[in-house]
């Protein structure tokens, strides 16, 4: 029983109970496979209880349950006797006690065997369902290992497969290297073969040559009714061994002269062809000063120092240009200079243009009134300057009538004087009459020029709007096709033309005006119009290029302007011009005034120059 | 436009005079020459048996015919009909015949080219020169007459003699950097020799007159070579038509003036040709400058039914002339970019910058133009077929030209 035990620990505790009991009961081994069986206990129970009490062994069952129970440890069923002699009486109490006890215990076990039960259920269940998964996994397993075999096989194969491919790459490998060798081989062999048969042929057809020329075949001959003469008229000549060296030099000479002929007619074409190239750089150059230096003066004010030595590179490639197109020099240097230039103006063209692009989009951003007011304010600025000069004119012609009549009533005191003067006089007075008559036609003209001026300002204010958004729109689209040059040009002329339009009617000195304006209204701190007017000739050939008529014109009319207002022009600016420089001389002293007999002189010398002027 | 009436023709032989008077053409052995302008009949020579060439000389007064066959040549003149000259090669044999610039030599080269025999209708005198190369184009003479240029071939080397045509003197004598010489061409300026290999090997060679290397120019190796070269008028663009392997893009390449090199690769839909025969039906056929040197006009023989007109002076591609069927010859007005093109039908076709115009040839029957050549001013056009030929008066631009009364009662006109 203790083996049992040790063994059913873990079991419940009754298993124990009745496999003691086992041991004991004659009936052991039935209630013990009873027992195994459980769950119909209850019954044969009964039956086995009837079986184990009867009417005859009642004294033997009490006591056996009786000693059963008392080794279980339940109280005796028998009442405590009081003397051992004494028969045991049964103990009813004790006997239901036990019975109540063995009840619940009963119950008890019922509940930990349904426990129990429940749980095997479970873990049965759970069993099975690991021997599923057990089972499912093992089926995984097998398959894939089979998987991996069957891959393994495939690897194999096609590895197996490689290496013949591998094998045969190889054996084509060396099958190519072989037919190209053979191909080599046999590729020398058929180049000597050739030239063997070719001199063989060659060979053969000398042999057959002579066979058919040494035959003296009467065939080959050739019948003329006469013979004719040459194309040239000339008559064929004896070849003899003397004159076969001339005639081999001679024709040695044609041929060298032909060649010659060929290239001179070729280095012309280039030559051509580089002149031609040189003049369109050059006019592109032209074209780019022209455009560049009208814009010059824009920045200038607004900040000088870029700008300045900007200007001064045009100044000198202006003169560059004239250089170049006077000795049209091909030499590298001036063609690294040409190229350079060209290049700088480019460059400068390019910024402005971007500049130019900004501006129009700023300026269809900004609207039309801003340029307006600007040049309303230009145009007062004019107006202003203008009258100044009048008065200053009217202040010199007062000057200069004052030293007349001194003069006269000097002349008139001294005789001597008058003498020394008669000559003079009458010259004089003629002159400066005709001066007077002068000046008081220019100061009409002023008076006119002011009232077109303030109508040509307006106008210029939007022409001038409108012309620098066509020039933007221009200057692009010359940027699109710069090489139609020739388009360009007249556009150019007749941007002018349209620009000075409306003063095309008036007389001299106002048609020079407004032509000078643009220039002038873009720069409104410059001085008076006829100085720079002179100065700004040669930054711009363009415009003296274009229009060189009218540029003379401006000349003469900035000459008789000069008349008036000597102080006004710059002695240093107007020397730039040859012909004012006399000028400029004579007027310098005339307006230092009160220099009386200096004066009077600079006049008839300045007169007498005049004369010899064209 | 107008055309004649139809006369008979053999072996396409018809051929203006250089001076743009008479029209040569032969009818079997019969040689009949006929004013241009009222086709009348002027001369009729008989040969002694077919004449396989004609040629006229370059002063217009002679005309030679050639009997191949028979190794004959025959010389007729046209001021002086009495007068004849006949050459016989004898044994040697005869397959080409032609004018020396001078019209009054003869060079005939022999079988097997065995040597070329010099004929002077002045003297007596035949000179002989050896080794003569039988290849596609062995012989040119400058445009100006003064010199000929012969491809030679001795010891297994190419070597290229250029001769005086005035008394017929070795100029210059210098081998060609070429495996197989397969053609030699005059530039029109008469300076530069174009040299070109065989369609093994993609070269051309320039050489000076004076013989010196002036330029070498290979498009690239391993592939079929040059088929066709073409000089421009002005002489500063080659076009060389080349075979290619892969058959799908050509290279017309322009060597210019200063030996550079343009080339436009163009890649063009074609049509398979068949491999395993020699002398496939690939590459550019036939090139033909403009006389104004503006338009080169090609046909890629995979693509026969396509002239390709290229713009030289953008060197590009100007216009495509797709025929219903292949194009048989094409051929520039010498004196305007105007080109006429025929395809074996009964229609002439003419292409200028301006647009198309195809003309039926009025007839009954049908006929086949199979050739066609310009008169000297461009004004008339000589269709020819298997068995006729007819001219094409085109309209000026003054007006359109009176057909001459002769043949005003047969002259049809067309639209």
């Amino acid at each position: 029983m203790g083996d049992w035990m040790t063994v059913t620990d873990p079991e419940s505790k009754n298993i124990s109970q009745y496999t003691s009991e086992t041991k004991m009961s004659p009936s052991s081994l039935y209630s013990q496979q009873v027992l195994c069986s459980s769950i119909p206990l209850s019954k044969n129970v009964h039956s086995f209880f009837s079986a184990f009490c009867t009417e005859q062994n009642i004294e033997q069952s009490i006591s056996y349950l009786d000693q059963e129970l008392t080794t279980f440890g339940f109280p005796s069923l028998y009442e405590e006797s009081k003397g051992k002699e004494t028969k045991r009486e049964l103990n009813i109490v004790a006997v239901l006690n036990c019975m109540n006890e063995l009840l619940v215990l009963q119950r008890k076990n019922l509940l930990a065997q349904e426990n129990v039960e429940t749980q095997n259920l479970k873990l049965g269940s759970d069993m099975d369902h690991l021997q599923s998964c057990y089972a499912k996994l093992k089926e995984q397993l097998e398959t894939s290992r089979r998987e991996m075999i069957g891959l393994q096989e495939r690897d194999r194969q096609l590895q197996c497969k490689n290496r013949n491919l591998h094998q045969l790459l190889k054996n084509e490998k060396d099958e190519v290297q072989k037919l190209q060798n053979i191909i080599a081989s046999r590729a020398t062999q058929y180049n000597h073969d050739m030239k063997r048969k070719e001199r063989e042929y060659n060979k053969l057809k000398e042999r057959l040559h002579q066979l058919v020329m040494n035959k003296k075949d009467k065939k080959i001959a050739m019948e003329v009714l006469n013979y004719v003469g040459r194309a040239d008229g000339k008559r064929g000549s004896w070849r003899t061994g003397k004159t076969e060296a001339s005639f081999f030099l001679r024709n040695e000479d044609e041929m060298y002269k032909i060649l010659l002929n060929d290239y001179e007619y070729r280095q012309k074409q280039i030559l051509m062809e580089n002149a031609e190239l040189k003049k369109v750089l050059q006019q592109m150059k032209k074209e780019m000063i022209s455009l560049l230096s009208p814009q010059k003066q824009k920045p200038r004010e607004r900040a000088d120092d870029s700008t300045g030595t900007v200007l001064s590179d045009v100044d000198e490639d202006a003169g560059e240009l004239s250089r170049e197109s006077m000795w049209d020099l091909s030499c590298e240097t001036v063609r690294e200079q040409l190229t350079n230039s060209i290049r700088k103006q480019w460059r400068i063209l390019k910024s402005h243009v971007e500049k130019l692009d900004n501006q129009v989009s700023k300026v269809h951003l900004e609207g039309f009134n801003d340029e307006d007011v600007i040049s309303r304010q230009d145009h007062e600025q004019e107006t202003e300057k203008l009258e100044l000069e009048i008065q200053q004119c009217k202040e010199m012609i007062k000057t200069q009538q004052q030293l007349l009549q001194q003069q006269l009533a000097t002349t008139c005191d001294d005789d001597t004087t008058s003498l020394l003067r008669d000559c003079y006089l009458l010259e004089e007075k003629e002159r400066l009459k005709e001066e007077w008559s002068l000046f008081k036609e220019q100061k009409k003209n002023f008076e006119k020029e002011r009232r077109n001026f303030t109508e040509a300002a307006i106008r210029l204010g939007l022409e001038r709007k409108a012309f620098e958004e066509e020039r933007a729109s221009w200057l692009k689209q010359q940027f699109l096709n710069m090489t139609t040059f020739d388009h360009q040009n007249s556009e150019n002329v007749k941007l002018f033309s349209a620009f000075s339009g409306s003063s095309e009617q008036d007389n001299l000195t106002v048609h020079s005006r407004p032509r000078q304006k643009k220039p002038h209204s873009v720069s409104s701190g410059s001085p008076v119009c006829t100085s720079t007017l002179t100065k700004s000739l040669p930054a711009s050939p363009c415009t003296s290029d274009f229009c060189p008529t009218r540029s003379c014109v401006s000349e003469h009319s900035s000459i008789s302007v000069l008349n008036i207002t000597p102080e006004e022009t710059k002695p240093n600016q107007v020397g730039r011009e040859c012909t004012n420089q006399k000028w400029s001389m004579a007027s310098r002293p005339g307006s230092r005034e009160g220099c009386y007999s200096g004066c009077s002189l600079t006049y008839t010398n300045s007169h007498l120059e005049k004369d010899d002027l064209p | 436009m107008n055309f004649s009436e139809v006369f008979k023709l053999s072996s396409l032989l018809c051929k203006f005079s250089p001076d743009g008077k008479y029209l040569a053409s032969c009818v079997q052995y019969r040689l009949v020459v006929r004013d241009v302008n009222t086709l009348q009949i002027l001369q009729l020579y008989t040969c002694l048996d077919q004449i396989q060439h004609i040629e006229w000389s370059a002063d217009s007064l002679f005309i030679l015919c050639a009997l191949y066959k028979r190794g004959l040549v025959q010389v007729w003149s046209l001021e002086q009909p009495e007068w004849h000259c006949r050459i016989d090669e004898g044994s040697a044999g005869l397959v080409a015949s032609c004018w020396s610039p001078d019209g009054r030599h003869i060079l005939n080269t022999t079988e097997f080219h065995l040597r070329i025999t010099v004929w002077s209708l002045c003297t007596k005198s035949v000179s002989y020169i050896k080794y003569p190369k039988a290849c596609q184009q062995g012989m040119t003479f400058t445009r100006d007459g003064h010199y000929m240029a012969l491809a030679e071939r001795r010891d297994c080397k190419d070597y290229v003699s250029i001769f005086v045509c005035s008394d017929w003197q070795l100029l210059r004598h210098f081998d060609t950097d070429t495996q197989d010489l397969a053609g030699i061409e005059w530039a029109p300026n008469g300076c530069v020799l174009a040299v070109w290999d065989t369609c093994l090997e993609y070269k051309v060679l320039l050489y000076s007159l004076d013989g010196r290397p002036l330029s070498a120019y290979s498009a690239y190796e391993w592939s079929l070579g040059i088929k066709s070269v073409a000089w421009s008028p002005s002489s500063q663009f080659l076009a060389v038509g080349s075979y290619d392997g892969k058959s799908h893009p050509f290279l017309p390449s322009a060597l210019s003036r200063r030996d550079e090199i343009a080339s436009v690769p163009v890649a063009l839909q074609t049509l398979k040709p068949v491999a395993d025969r020699a002398n496939p039906k690939i590459g550019i056929g036939a090139l033909a400058f403009s006389p104004d040197n503006y338009f080169l006009a090609t046909r890629n023989d995979n693509i026969p039914n396509a002239v390709w007109i290229w713009d030289i002076q953008k060197l590009r591609l100007f216009v495509v002339l797709e025929q219903l069927s292949p194009v048989r010859s094409f051929q520039w007005d010498p004196q305007r970019p105007r080109l006429a093109i025929c395809t074996g039908g009964s229609k002439v076709y003419l292409w200028s910058p301006a647009g198309c115009v195809s003309v039926q040839v009025p007839g009954e029957g049908d006929f086949q133009v199979l050739s066609l050549c310009w008169h000297l001013n461009g004004d008339s056009l000589a269709l020819l077929s298997k068995d006729h030929f007819c001219l094409c008066f085109l309209e000026t631009e003054e007006g359109s030209v009176q057909p001459p009364d002769s043949w005003a009662t047969t002259g049809r006109t067309c639209a």
